[in-house]
């Protein structure tokens, strides 16, 4: 398609090649299963934190009702976003609970009543200016969808020293088994175009990207064939086919590739007017916008070697991941549960955790098929690690700094860049926990910075 | 299916590529085995006594020092395998069967084990082995008594001649124009077959250049170093004048350059890092070979280069992604 531009202006090549990254095998089994729409659990524990930043404080106390959609609960903080009721029902707790990273929040369970009605008072958006869009983005709730889950309204909020020129939709999905982003394109191609139309207008970009790997070429038809038919006379949407290669979907390697701009340190990818957004984001804010519902609910991939019929389902956010598992037929039993990907996901001690906003995955392994139970070797300085990095950093070498508590030399080599993308435990044939390693040499750089 | 109530929990990632050291050692293995046949067709049976002798001394001082230390078992990672063979590609065919078993000692109980098993050893521990050896037994390791394959092939009593690499030094190998013209020693084809005086595994060109394609393909090393090394040793080496074919083809250049200098522990694990590494060695077995008191300069040169691969790392450190110079200015 490429190759006649005349035919497909839509279609971009990458601008650069990404450093280093790693092949797992795709494994996208739930590819071309419709989403499946969940009935309701008979509780909800909706966590008031679901993303980086300050949690929230419940708007809302022990015995009120609540609808789909309503607020329960929000922060002053620059760094937050409100959380939303996913069902309608009774508050009968506010208490705390551990939620998928470990860490412990307030968390507002709900007992789901029959009726299930919409809050009275949502009503559709109407977004002129980039300013509308922001608070659009924070009032629905919207945070980073892919895992991380940083609150979207800081990213396009417009900053003065370097506007922002290109708008970058992520649709990667580098990691193995996912395929919630896949389902996104497929089945609401039309609103995810919609949502592009309404950033591109309020945010005044010269350019829309739309990354994505081509180990998905139906997706790909299906964007190219919607920009094509709302695209204007500039030709402002496009969409890039990347490589199929891991980290594709990391942020700042997927801003490299997509415009050749290299994020600084610690910096947004606003600082080099770049905005980059979940494809299943722009869905979720276009579909705040048309009917005033916020993000109370995701498409959760169910996959990994114990489940029998790989798919994607509709979750409330709040459902706990042992209620979605009763809808799930098994081969065999489950023997470690991740929420994400295999690659950055993170094991599950237990199954009484609530799915939250980034939950793009709950994978099921057993105990055969456990690629990680490996006994680790000492370390051959094979140099893999190193040539996988997509950080450039020497994993290595970081241990060791880590081991001996060499802050000067773990500042020298830049750890705080990491992003655990586990590229560099993935290749390593002694089975170093290396990811561990640069997680702790990151802490004790940032203490001995202080 | 019954859900059960205890999981694993481990950190990410949960995924593997399937590597492990020992499947790594395997493939260098399996590039070593062309090698390897080609020994024993070249200069008979004894080479493969050799070869066994090599590797299961090395296994053995492997086993019992780990035991005296304490330490787990690492036979399994089969690194003192890929030892022995590389020790043992590393002696000419008539040296009593009792030298590997020495070369062995030192390359791993000394080098390796002492420094702290594998991945610890700042120097490559078959080469140190062949070095002592040479240092040690001049009389069985020295240029002049290489057999030749033809002589016993031949079954001939003259086992010795004059080697191409002494040969190389004193002009009586043609230049490049000439060599396929001007009748000498060893025309163009028996050097890259490998029918030439040397040690058990450098000669045969062809096959360990198989051997290197392998690992290519495998991506056990990278070709950077083997190519860089081998390369900067004929350039130079050409540019005063000597025959670049016969010095590719002769002595340990292959072998060392594909083998030896890629040897993971020893060599810079940073690309930057790498080449300068290469060029280094290259450039030292150049001026050896062109200027030195010995005949052959690739082991020495992968040694004095091997001491130098902590500073090599530490100065071509890359910069991380988005890295920040002290006056705040973007690094391209």
């Amino acid at each position: 398609m490429s190759k006649d531009k005349n035919q497909s202006p839509i279609l971009l090549k990458p601008a650069c090649r990404a450093r280093g990254g790693v092949h797992p095998v795709h494994n996208k089994f739930s590819a071309e299963q419709e989403t499946v729409k969940l009935p309701l659990p008979e509780r909800v524990y909706i966590p008031l934190r679901q993303h980086i930043g300050a949690p929230c404080l419940p708007t809302v106390s022990v015995g009120d009702h609540v609808y789909v959609g309503t607020k329960l609960g929000d922060s002053d903080a620059p760094v937050s976003a409100p959380v939303h009721s996913s069902v309608s029902g009774v508050v009968e707790a506010i208490t705390p609970m551990a939620g998928v990273g470990g860490g412990i929040a307030d968390t507002v369970v709900i007992l789901v009543d029959e009726c299930q009605q919409d809050d009275p008072n949502l009503h559709p958006i109407t977004v002129e200016t980039a300013d509308d869009l922001v608070k659009a983005a924070r009032d629905c709730g919207l945070v980073g969808l892919g895992g991380a889950g940083f609150p979207t309204h800081i990213k396009l909020k417009p900053n003065q020293d370097q506007p922002i020129d290109t708008l970058i939709i992520n649709a990667a999905e580098c990691e193995p088994y996912i395929t919630s982003d896949y389902r996104a394109c497929m089945e609401d191609g039309e609103l995810i175009m919609q949502g592009i139309q309404t950033l591109l207008r309020t945010l005044q970009v010269k350019q829309v990207i739309i990354g994505i790997e081509n180990n998905k070429p139906k997706a790909i038809e299906k964007l190219v064939a919607i920009a094509h038919e709302q695209q204007d006379e500039q030709n402002r949407i496009r969409v890039m086919k990347l490589p199929s290669h891991y980290p594709h979907g990391a942020e700042k390697v997927l801003v490299q590739v997509a415009t050749g701009r290299r994020i600084a340190m610690g910096a947004l990818p606003a600082s080099v007017g770049c905005a980059v957004m979940n494809i299943s984001g722009v869905a979720v804010l276009q579909h705040y916008i048309n009917t005033g519902m916020p993000l109370t609910r995701r498409r959760v991939t169910v996959d990994g070697w114990a489940v029998k019929r790989p798919q994607n389902f509709w979750v409330p956010v709040g459902m706990l991941v042992q209620d979605l598992l009763a809808h799930v037929s098994l081969k065999s039993a489950p023997h470690k549960i991740i929420m994400g990907g295999p690659m950055m996901g993170s094991a599950q001690y237990t199954t009484n955790i609530p799915v939250v906003k980034q939950t793009n995955a709950v994978l099921l392994f057993d105990q055969e098929n456990d690629l990680s139970a490996f006994s680790q070797g000492p370390c051959i300085r094979c140099g893999k690690c190193v040539a996988a990095c997509p950080m450039s950093l020497m994993p290595t070498l970081i241990e060791r700094f880590a081991k001996t508590n060499d802050i000067e030399n773990l500042r020298r080599v830049g750890v705080g860049v990491c992003m655990e993308c586990g590229s560099c435990a993935f290749n390593c044939p002694a089975h170093r926990p290396l990811v561990q390693y640069m997680r702790l040499a990151k802490e004790i750089e940032r203490k001995g910075r202080t | 299916m019954e859900m059960p109530t205890k999981f694993t929990v481990s950190a990410s990632p949960h995924f593997h590529s399937g590597n492990t050291t020992g499947t790594i050692m395997a493939d260098v293995l399996i590039a070593l085995v062309p090698a390897g046949i080609m020994s024993v067709v070249l200069f008979g049976q004894r080479s493969l006594w050799l070869i066994l002798i090599s590797v299961v001394s090395c296994m053995l001082f492997e086993y019992v020092t780990r035991r005296l230390l304490k330490r787990p078992n690492s036979l399994g990672d089969l690194s003192a395998v890929v030892t022995g063979v590389l020790l043992a590609f590393n002696l000419p065919s008539n040296v009593p069967m009792w030298l590997p078993v020495i070369g062995a000692f030192v390359a791993i109980v000394v080098v390796k084990q002492f420094f702290g098993g594998i991945g610890q050893n700042f120097v490559n521990p078959a080469i140190v082995g062949r070095i002592t050896l040479m240092v040690s037994f001049p009389q069985y390791m020295s240029v002049s008594r290489w057999p030749n394959p033809l002589a016993i092939m031949n079954q001939a009593d003259a086992v010795t001649s004059a080697s191409p690499l002494s040969q190389l030094s004193d002009g009586s190998i043609p230049s490049l124009t000439e060599m396929f013209t001007k009748t000498t020693d060893y025309d163009p084809l028996s050097m890259f077959l490998g029918i030439r005086p040397g040690s058990l595994g450098e000669t045969c060109i062809a096959a360990l250049l198989i051997g290197f394609a392998y690992l290519c393909f495998r991506k056990v090393i990278s070709p950077v170093i083997p190519l860089l090394f081998m390369g900067t040793t004929v350039g130079i080496t050409w540019l005063f004048g000597q025959n670049p074919y016969y010095n590719l083809m002769s002595g340990g250049l292959v072998l060392g350059a594909v083998y030896m200098a890629t040897d993971y522990t020893t060599c810079p694990i940073n690309f930057k890092g790498k080449i300068v590494y290469a060029i280094g060695c290259g450039l030292i077995t150049a001026v050896i070979r062109l200027w030195g008191g010995m005949p052959e300069g690739v082991s020495i040169a992968i040694v004095l280069m091997n001491i130098l691969v902590p500073h090599i790392e530490r100065l071509t450190t890359p910069k991380p992604f988005g890295y920040i110079k002290e006056k705040k200015e973007k690094s391209a």
